[in-house]
């Protein structure tokens, strides 16, 4: 049997915000994906252990707050350090398109801004795991 | 009669078909071709209507209403530093605002300072930081606080940033009795939805319940909290959910604050209620005028408040923020303008308005300053104004607003049978209510049964939003330096001691509130007067639902 993908859907910061995470979540388990939530305000350390630990394919990550500049970069320095960039990771919440040019250079592959329907999502999913 | 209209819907509707099967409500709830008396036959005018400023309230609770006076028009707005936010304020109030509200940043909602690593990449995002004392005498500089009233978006150290506000205005020679503002102070929708909590329950409510006490004695004209449905509704909750959970978490505070010895009828008359107003303008009119009805009857029946502002729901609205979309943002213009309608059409005592660009990112000048004219506009040229609950009667009105009152009744009781509030949050109930409706709203878009006009229908390719407010990242770095200067010109000795104090009084049954006045005094900063709370009360922990 081929091994479910499995994904890690998790809110760094200190945005309360999850309508949009716990959708995606949701969807995405409809979906048949292994979907582990990490619930709010977490650090990117916290989220950088629970991601190698749950050993996903994927990171999903929201912020609505504006300090995904920052934090995303922390995340993504992090999974440098613990050598764990095999792991697809993508964005979504309030970002600026201007900040997206950014996101991107820092390995992030794809942000999803408001109004992105989980179809699109699912779509990525299936686009960067055929390649395993 | 009757019979006569069915025949001719039926034969043309064999003809003709209805655009849809079913049509429902915002909050998918099934609507009937027509409304006709028969909806309304068991609802008694006076016993379940009445009159506007009389019991049950489910007309309004002035008895002029707008005739006397308009609303409250208050937009909330904060961002950057204190020095930034000030200024807003002051443009705000040059343009004909009548009342401020502040947006704090989420590290002082939280409870730390701009230099905790927890605080990276967030100070000053979301609202104006603050860390201590001197932080709020910029953002309040020359504004007078015995003339404005002040609504602060502050939850779990709510009263730490109240002694703040009072010892600025004692700095400006304003004593405490003639404040008039608002905290919101409500912790449990914080559990539910918008996260911003720190202690665990039981604390917290004692520090609510403090609140209440030292209020009453001092601060005489004071809003002690505003329990709020309108993140319940933002994180996607039906209408008569948001308002069942919303006076469920305000029966947990009255039964709290009774529990510890209050008099109910010398508290509730100060408690506020905060709702949102949503697109479906019938639904939410319905709703607010239920709203009114049940709270008068559970202040009267369940707690026996005798004194008529105990038993008014007075409240705050503001728009539904998750309704706006980032496709075409000017038409958030529209949206906002019919939920405001539904705000004032049901009897709303102050107003936030959205702007058409927070989808995107926080408001420029300019959108908040269409998003006020709006308010204007209804106020002084729609004429709907001219008369109190002009939709009371409406067959339709009428019988939603009784449907959206049973509704949040059976939520009530079922949360009473769980065992209150507190327990029905720790049971995960309500979030899971709140998800299920989420999940059902965003799929019914998804699927096209539900149009969004530019996001699912009338797309509109390529265009970009242009002059988005973008705050400075040099923000955290002015913050902290300003934080470390505040820290290094302390008398250090005053400050540990003010900051023992608070852990000797957390440790009794004693209020907090005249500790936290001591300490904010000394410029111990909001950061480590919670830390000291963090070690003797403990950490909440999300209950993870999905």
């Amino acid at each position: 049997m081929e091994k479910k993908i499995r994904i890690l859907i998790a809110k760094p910061g200190l945005d309360g915000h999850d309508r949009g995470a716990k959708f995606v979540a949701r969807a995405l388990r409809d979906a048949g994906y292994e979907i582990i939530y990490t619930g709010i305000r977490q650090t990117p350390e916290q989220i950088v252990a629970s991601a190698i630990q749950e050993d996903v394919d994927f990171l999903g990550m929201s912020i609505l707050s504006g300090a995904h500049n920052v934090l995303f970069k922390k995340v993504m320095d992090i999974l440098k350090k613990e050598d764990a960039e095999d792991i697809t990771v993508f964005g979504g919440g309030v970002i600026p398109e201007d900040d997206i040019p950014y996101l991107k250079s820092l390995g992030i592959k794809e942000i999803f801004t408001p109004g992105t329907s989980s179809e699109k999502i699912i779509e990525f999913i299936e686009n960067n795991a055929s390649k395993e | 009669m009757k019979k006569q209209y069915e025949d001719l819907v039926k034969k043309l509707i064999d003809k003709y078909p209805e655009r849809q099967k079913e049509f429902i409500t915002g909050s998918s709830e099934e609507v009937e071709r027509l409304y006709t008396p028969e909806d309304t036959i068991d609802i008694d005018y006076d016993k379940d209507i009445g009159y506007p400023g009389l019991y049950p309230y489910t007309r309004g609770v002035q008895p002029t209403m707008y005739r006397g006076r308009l609303w409250t028009m208050r937009q909330y707005a904060g961002f950057g530093t204190a020095e930034e936010s000030n200024r807003r304020y002051k443009y705000l109030l040059s343009q004909g605002q009548t009342g401020l509200s502040i947006a704090f940043d989420l590290c002082t909602q939280i409870g730390y300072d701009s230099d905790d690593p927890m605080s990276a990449g967030e100070v000053g995002k979301v609202g104006v930081a603050i860390d201590s004392l001197e932080d709020m005498e910029i953002l309040f500089d020359g504004i007078p606080l015995d003339k404005v009233s002040t609504s602060m978006t502050i939850n779990a150290p709510a009263a730490i940033i109240l002694a703040m506000y009072i010892a600025v205005a004692e700095k400006q020679g304003v004593t405490p009795d003639k404040l008039k503002g608002t905290i919101q102070n409500d912790i449990l929708k914080e559990y539910i939805a918008r996260g911003t909590y720190i202690f665990p329950p039981k604390p917290s409510m004692r520090l609510i319940t403090n609140i209440f006490e030292y209020c009453s004695k001092n601060v005489p004209y004071w809003n002690t909290i505003s329990v709020s449905g309108y993140h319940i509704r933002e994180a996607g909750s039906t209408a008569a959910e948001e308002i069942a959970f919303t006076l469920a978490d305000g029966i947990a505070y009255v039964q709290a604050a009774i529990d510890t010895g209050l008099e109910v009828d010398n508290f509730a008359p100060r408690i506020s209620f905060f709702f949102n107003a949503h697109n479906d303008l019938f639904e939410e009119v319905a709703k607010f005028r239920a709203a009114r009805r049940l709270w008068a009857r559970i202040m009267k029946d369940r707690f026996d408040a005798k004194n008529p502002k105990s038993q008014m729901l007075r409240f705050h609205i503001q728009t539904a923020g998750s309704t706006l979309t980032a496709q075409q943002p000017d038409n958030n213009i529209s949206r906002v303008t019919i939920q405001a309608l539904a705000a004032v059409l049901g009897g709303t005592q102050s107003l936030h308005t959205n702007s058409r660009d927070e989808a995107l990112a926080l408001p420029t000048e300019d959108s908040v300053r269409i998003a006020l004219r709006t308010q204007q506009i209804l106020g002084y040229e729609s004429g709907v104004t001219n008369t109190a609950d002009p939709l009371a009667g409406s067959y339709f009105v009428e019988k939603m607003t009784r449907d959206i009152e049973k509704q949040a009744e059976e939520y009530i009781q079922r949360i009473d049978e769980l065992g209150g509030m507190v327990e029905a949050i720790e049971k995960g109930y309500v979030q899971k209510q709140i998800q299920d409706s989420a999940y059902k709203y965003q799929k019914q878009i998804e699927r096209n049964e539900r149009i969004i006009v530019g996001l699912n229908k009338f797309i509109t390719k390529g265009e970009k939003p242009k002059n988005l407010l973008k705050v400075d990242e040099k923000v955290e770095l002015l913050q902290v330096e300003k934080l470390h200067k505040v820290k290094a010109d302390r008398d250090m000795k005053k400050v540990h001691e003010s900051l023992e104090k608070i852990r000797e009084i957390s440790r009794t049954e004693g209020n907090l509130l005249p500790v936290f006045l001591e300490a904010v005094k000394t410029y111990a900063t909001l950061g480590e007067i919670c830390n000291v709370l963090r070690e003797e009360f403990g950490e909440y922990e999300e209950q993870l639902v999905l």
